[in-house]
């Protein structure tokens, strides 16, 4: 996601990054680039007005550092408006004091409710929650039932009835109250803003249900209307957030800077891929980073965190850095990987990743993965520690047990060989060798990886606290996985989030 | 070891965990792909429906299992025409419709208009216009540095001549001669020796989540019915939960056979059977809705790409192949419309959802780019709301 706004950028700073001096021309120049950048991507042609100007009031002018590069500045500079206005920090949700929560979501036709409103529903199961979703589309065929398809994938009980939706969702609320269901979701039918009678329709729902939170639901792929259609909604309903679908398309997403930017509200949740569990909560410091090519890799760890099996993860974890990674590992590893989502959200959030990598990630499905399981399920033990026994004979009897060519067998050890023989580099600097390895990995086929995002990675992961350690400070805030109980996530991740200003391991920039 | 040390340790520990496997497999695909591009590709194949031997850079000719495709019982009991039929007065409802989402370009407009002279203004005035209107930064510059040109050299003389220039180009942009629907059975190839007649005509109907696919394909299946063609649809959204519920209201409603396969089965064999149950019924026309499907995930477009295939063998023949496009959609559009065009050989637009306050002017840019026109439009959710495009109405309504 906004890969292509990192890339205009990244080609734009990279020129001034050899530069001594910043000049106001130098600024002009940058600003013209950032301008149509932004317009590219489709961000709302007065909220990119306000932006270049403000980062050109701050560039013009501006006192050279001695420590930071022109270059470096100005991507602080435009990295710290971005954050500025994306928001500053995650929304958290507050719990009614008396249940049940009420969540409302309302947008456009198409724009993916009825798929987030199931998303959301399943992230406030995993938040240790109880939720009822209500399925007030009647409007569009079919809309119900595929509510409860997505329910029952979720786990989650689907409530409707064939009434008017102002019905529906008064007796869905009295359902979730006789059920002790602490937290409402209400899907809605998609309206336009213009549709006066369908918006005094949303306005009565609003009104029966007295929602906590009523969330705006913006395809990542609009343009310019994102706009319009944000100030619309919001003057009908009074919005608390925004969720924003459809992220792991390629589409720039400045809808998200945008609708922030003019109605004032948070993009609350983003939505990342079509499995149930690509969803989470928006984080706008680190969606500034991304912009800038930095990667995400705590919401990474969150998502592993979320579920990894712990145990396994440390243990694979321990034998790469020991250098004694075998097939059998591998396999396990996989295993985990597969839970957590699709192989391509997880590659957009790892800083350097090459773009051909990249690439090829989109195209890995179930049937890919599915191929390279059979390949070692179909190995003996042994050769799964030690795959150099694997001769022609074998190769065969592994292409067949598996369903698959010698070809396709000859290419996994290949891959395998090659990755062993970079991991085995990685145990020699300890945990900065790991990583510094790893960008290697990554970077591969692509000459994108830098040492510099490498490090970037580094003090994300936790260099902040190595070093505050190392000059004797009290140590940072729990990390989420010593208090790993089942416990609410949300609390724990809010203080992370606000005491990582003070320099424990959330913290996002430390650079 | 200090506790919090270790902490921040394993966090990274299981961020290197996490990352080896992901690009282990990505990376084995990637050299798997580039193997297979090579032409020593032993990817097993399907079944009947899918007979053929994948072709360079395929990579999911991976045993598909094939679900069986239930037909069901058409809704013949009373295909019922609507008793009321709604008035189609398609010229004058777009305009009105439009209409109502009229008013911001306008201001712009008039704002030029009102001054008397040309200054820099204007042109800032008419790029922001553009802009708005979701035309995009290439085609906006494009557009306003020809009529610099002919301001200029005297050509144009005043902010009136001016904005109709600027709406003559436009129009011009997006008047083509390709803007019409294929006619059902025109164009049918020859019979070739030893393959089955192709009687059946394939309309297929792409594009990303949740732009109106299957609306669309319900509008037509209105549209065509009404006027005497009967069609077949098939339901080749299978992935989609309850897409194929919602389709078959629509069936339903328009008095069109429906053919469904089953939820996450092979929605190529959906489309095959339904073409192989037309020309057992003598059905000229076969509307097969597809998946919404980010034009990104390669997987993806591969599935798609199997499916004109397969839409293609006789007796089927694909005729159309729209891209359904919704007017919200910003710059993205042309990034769609571009893989689309390029993995389908798409034939036109369907610009949907233009009753809204979004311009839709992303198809300009696509126009321009692709010379992909724009075929039908989408006003509203009424069966009757799916008009063909009128460039003069849809520039109009613009400004």
């Amino acid at each position: 996601m906004f890969e292509s706004l990192t890339d205009r950028f990244d080609g734009i700073l990279t020129r001034l990054r050899g530069r001594g001096r910043l000049t106001e021309a130098d600024v002009d120049e940058v600003l013209r680039e950032i301008r149509t950048a932004l317009l590219e991507a489709d961000v709302e042609i007065g909220v990119v007005r306000k932006f270049t100007t403000a980062v050109r009031d701050r560039c013009v002018g501006l006192e050279l550092s001695q420590s930071l590069s022109p270059g470096q500045q100005v991507i602080k500079i435009v990295n710290e408006e971005l954050v500025a206005i994306l928001g500053g920090e995650t929304l958290q949700i507050r719990y009614a004091s008396r249940p049940p929560t009420v969540i409302l979501l309302a947008g456009l036709q198409g724009s993916g409710k009825t798929t987030a409103s199931a998303k959301l529903a399943r992230w406030f199961k995993q938040q240790g929650r109880n939720p009822l979703l209500v399925g007030a589309d009647l409007q569009r065929p079919a809309a119900v039932e595929q509510l409860q398809v997505l329910g029952g994938q979720a786990g989650v009980t689907v409530f409707s009835e064939a009434t008017d939706p102002v019905a529906v969702a008064t007796a869905g609320l009295e359902e979730a109250k006789r059920l002790g269901r602490d937290v409402l979701i209400v899907d809605t039918a998609g309206r336009l803003s213009i549709d006066e009678e369908l918006m005094d329709e949303i306005r009565d729902i609003s009104g029966s249900v007295r929602p906590d939170y009523t969330f705006l639901v913006i395809d990542a792929m609009t343009g310019q209307d994102a706009v319009s259609t944000a100030e619309a909604f919001h003057a009908a309903l009074t919005l608390d957030g925004v969720i924003l679908t459809k992220l792991d398309g390629d589409a720039r997403g400045g809808a998200a800077l945008s609708v922030k930017e003019v109605v004032g509200r948070p993009i609350a949740f983003a939505s990342t891929g079509e499995k149930l569990d690509d969803f989470d909560q928006f984080h706008p410091d680190r969606m500034a980073d991304r912009i800038l090519g930095m990667g995400d890799v705590l919401s990474l760890i969150e998502q592993a965190e979320r579920t990894m099996d712990q145990d396994v993860a440390t243990k694979g974890a321990a034998a790469i850095i020991e250098g004694r990674f075998t097939l059998e590992d591998f396999l396990e590893q996989l295993q985990q990987v597969e839970k957590m989502g699709s192989i391509s959200g997880m590659m957009s959030l790892i800083p350097g990743v090459s773009k051909d990598l990249k690439r090829a990630s989109e195209s890995v499905g179930d049937s890919q993965i599915g191929q390279v399981k059979a390949i070692i399920f179909s190995m003996t033990p042994r050769e799964r520690t030690d795959p150099s026994i694997i001769d022609g004979g074998r190769r065969v009897r592994i292409a067949n047990g598996s369903g698959t060519t010698t070809a396709d067998v000859n290419a996994l050890l290949k891959q395998f060989k090659d990755m062993q023989k970079m991991m085995k580099g990685f145990g020699k600097g300890g945990m900065g060798g790991a990583l510094g390895g790893l960008g290697g990995l990554l970077g591969r086929g692509g000459p994108k990886m830098s040492p510099q995002a490498m490090s970037d990675m580094a003090s994300q992961m936790g260099g902040s606290d190595l070093a505050a350690l190392g000059a004797g400070a009290p140590g940072g805030p729990a990390s989420p996985f010593t208090g790993a109980g089942g416990g609410s996530k949300a609390a724990k991740k809010g203080k992370g989030g606000k005491k990582g200003k003070g320099g424990g391991r959330v913290t996002p920039k430390s650079r | 070891m200090d506790a919090a040390l270790v902490t921040a340790a394993s966090d990274a520990l299981i961020a290197v965990a996490v990352a080896v496997p992901v690009c282990l497999v990505a990376g084995g695909v990637a050299i798997a792909t580039r193997r297979r591009g090579r032409g020593t590709d032993g990817a097993a194949r399907s079944d009947g429906a899918d007979a053929e031997v994948a072709g360079a850079g395929r990579m999911t000719a991976v045993l598909t299992p094939r679900a069986t495709p239930e037909v069901a019982p058409a809704p013949t009991a009373e295909p019922a025409p609507p008793p009321t039929p709604e008035p189609e007065a398609e010229p004058a409802s777009y305009r009105g419709r439009l209409g109502k989402a009229r008013g911001l370009l306008s201001g712009y407009l008039g704002a030029v208009r009102a001054k008397g002279r040309i200054d820099a203004t204007t042109w800032d005035d008419l790029e922001e216009a553009l802009i708005r209107a979701d035309v995009g930064v290439g085609a906006t510059d494009a557009l306003l540095d020809d009529l610099r040109g002919r301001v200029k050299s005297g050509e144009i003389d005043g902010p009136d001549a001016l904005v109709e220039s600027l709406k003559g180009d436009l129009v011009a942009m997006l008047t083509t001669d390709g803007s019409g629907l294929a006619v059902v059975g025109a164009d049918r190839p020859g019979p070739v020796e030893g393959e089955t007649a192709r009687t059946v005509d394939v309309w297929l109907f792409v594009g990303v989540n949740g732009v109106g696919k299957t609306t669309t394909v319900g509008k037509v299946a209105t549209r065509l019915t009404r006027a005497g063609t009967p069609v077949l649809l098939a339901a080749g959204d299978t992935f989609r939960a309850a897409a194929g519920e919602q389709l078959s209201l629509w069936a339903e409603r328009s008095g069109a056979d429906i053919v469904r396969g089953a939820e996450g089965g092979d929605p190529s064999s959906v489309v095959f059977d339904a073409v192989q149950r037309a020309a057992a019924k003598g059905q000229p026309l076969v509307l097969a809705d597809t998946a919404g499907r980010l034009h990104n995930k390669v997987n993806l477009i591969e599935e798609l790409k199997k499916i004109r295939r397969v839409s293609d063998r006789p007796p089927g023949h694909v005729t159309e192949v729209l891209l359904v496009l919704d007017a919200t959609t910003g710059q993205n559009g042309l990034a769609q419309a571009k893989v689309f065009l390029d993995a389908v050989d798409v034939s036109g637009v369907v610009l949907t959802k233009l009753d809204g306050t979004a311009k839709g002017g992303i198809v300009v840019a696509i126009q321009r780019e692709l010379g992909l026109p724009v075929k039908l439009v989408g006003l509203g959710e009424g069966p009757g709301d799916l008009v063909d495009f009128d460039p003069e109405a849809f520039v109009d309504a613009l400004f």
